[in-house]
């Protein structure tokens, strides 16, 4: 978000980030779908640390910087933030080709291992080893949901609502759909849009 | 699983379609009302089932959010997880390639600053309601919310990959501890 006004001078590209010059790049569509096949296989419990160690330290086809502009607009759309960085990734290498053999690349055989294993737990699940294992692992995978959103709550601390009005926020949100069960559609658009216009009234 | 009707195969992917313009900040923080549409409403899946589809996928490698997948197979197999990850996924998809290129020429604008600072905070409300929605079979025993309790201090405090707790869950239940 901190960018000066000049940088946006220097992107004639159309794609989502500017396209690379004299860099490593993926040579065919094949080896993209081969490194985002490869990094989803390693991302047991999410795949984003997996993603940056991949795509900037190993292939080395977006610079630190570039992971983060792209991730930061992954995060703002709707959608799996991991499948929009592979779609933005893709996109720029390929166009919409490449976004979509690099998604497909990243879910297709993870796909298939979840539903094998979809359909061995329903021929299992009457096992007591294998109930009481998947209820462990729905404790744990509740605390990584909670871990997560307690480290980014920190990122608040820089928005430009400031603390009070985004505790209020992040609080009614909570409110609305974990305690009430209120429809996601209704407080989206409703909260939403309160806090877009506030966000509107201090940024100007 | 059950076999579901046409009309409710089309009901469910028409509202995975609306759930997935709504998952700013990931298909995760859309899971409450999964829940509440699925549990809740339509008494396609139980409790349990729900949160036994979100653990299984987070074992699983891959993103996330194939959790969606697992759970339209729960509700109707095949072509349940056909119609619940299309639907999840074709309108984030289509919006997320051309609003990348879009708003990445347009990021210093007000407007888009503005819809980044606002829904911020939502996308953490969200977060912390599916961590609730999660704990919802744990609640009232002690071994499972202390074991939930352990995830969140072990992943604040250290850079342990998630994989780690996820192993130590699945041999804590399958030895009947929690």
């Amino acid at each position: 978000m901190g960018t000066r006004p000049e940088d946006r001078d220097r992107k004639p590209s159309p794609a989502a980030l500017p396209a690379p010059v004299g860099r490593s790049a993926p040579r065919s569509p094949l080896e993209l779908y081969l490194v985002f096949n490869r990094l989803a296989l390693q991302g047991f419990g999410g795949v984003l640390a997996v993603a940056q160690i991949e795509l900037v330290e190993r292939t080395g086809w977006l610079t630190r910087a570039e992971f983060v502009e792209a991730l930061s607009v992954a995060q703002v759309l709707p959608g799996p933030n991991v499948c929009n960085l592979a779609l933005m990734t893709g996109d720029r290498f390929f166009g919409w080709r490449g976004a979509v053999t690099a998604l497909a690349g990243m879910m297709l055989v993870p796909l298939l291992i979840v539903l094998v294993l979809a359909a061995a737990y329903g021929h299992w699940a009457h096992l007591p080893a294998v109930s009481g294992a998947l209820r462990g692992m729905g404790a744990v995978a509740a605390g990584l949901v909670i871990a997560t959103a307690l480290k980014l709550a920190r990122a608040l601390k820089a928005n430009p609502l400031g603390l009070p009005l985004c505790l209020a926020f992040g609080s009614s949100t909570f409110v609305a759909i974990a305690l009430a069960r209120l429809p996601l559609v209704w407080v989206v658009c409703a909260l939403g849009s309160v806090a877009i216009t506030a966000a509107w009234s201090k940024l100007r | 699983m059950t076999s579901l009707s046409p009309s409710d195969l089309l009901g469910l992917f028409s509202h995975f379609l609306v759930l997935s313009l709504l998952a700013v900040g990931g298909a995760i923080t859309t899971a409450p009302d999964m829940h509440r549409y699925l549990v809740i409403d339509q008494h396609w899946i139980t409790d349990a089932q729900f949160t036994a589809s979100v653990a299984l996928a987070q074992a699983a490698p891959g993103p996330n959010v194939l959790f969606v997948a697992v759970l339209g197979w729960n509700v109707a197999g095949p072509v349940g997880a056909a119609a619940t990850l299309l639907g999840i996924m074709l309108p984030s998809t289509t919006l997320a390639l051309w609003a990348a290129r879009w708003g990445a020429k347009r990021r210093d604008t007000l407007a888009v600053r503005a819809f980044t600072a606002g829904l911020a905070p939502l996308t953490i409300g969200l977060l912390l309601a599916t961590g609730w929605v999660l704990t919802d079979p744990a609640r009232g025993h002690w071994e499972l919310l202390a074991l939930v309790a352990l995830t969140v201090a072990v992943m604040l405090r250290s850079a342990a990959s998630p994989i780690w707790m996820v192993a130590v869950g699945m041999l804590a239940g399958a030895l009947g501890w929690v």
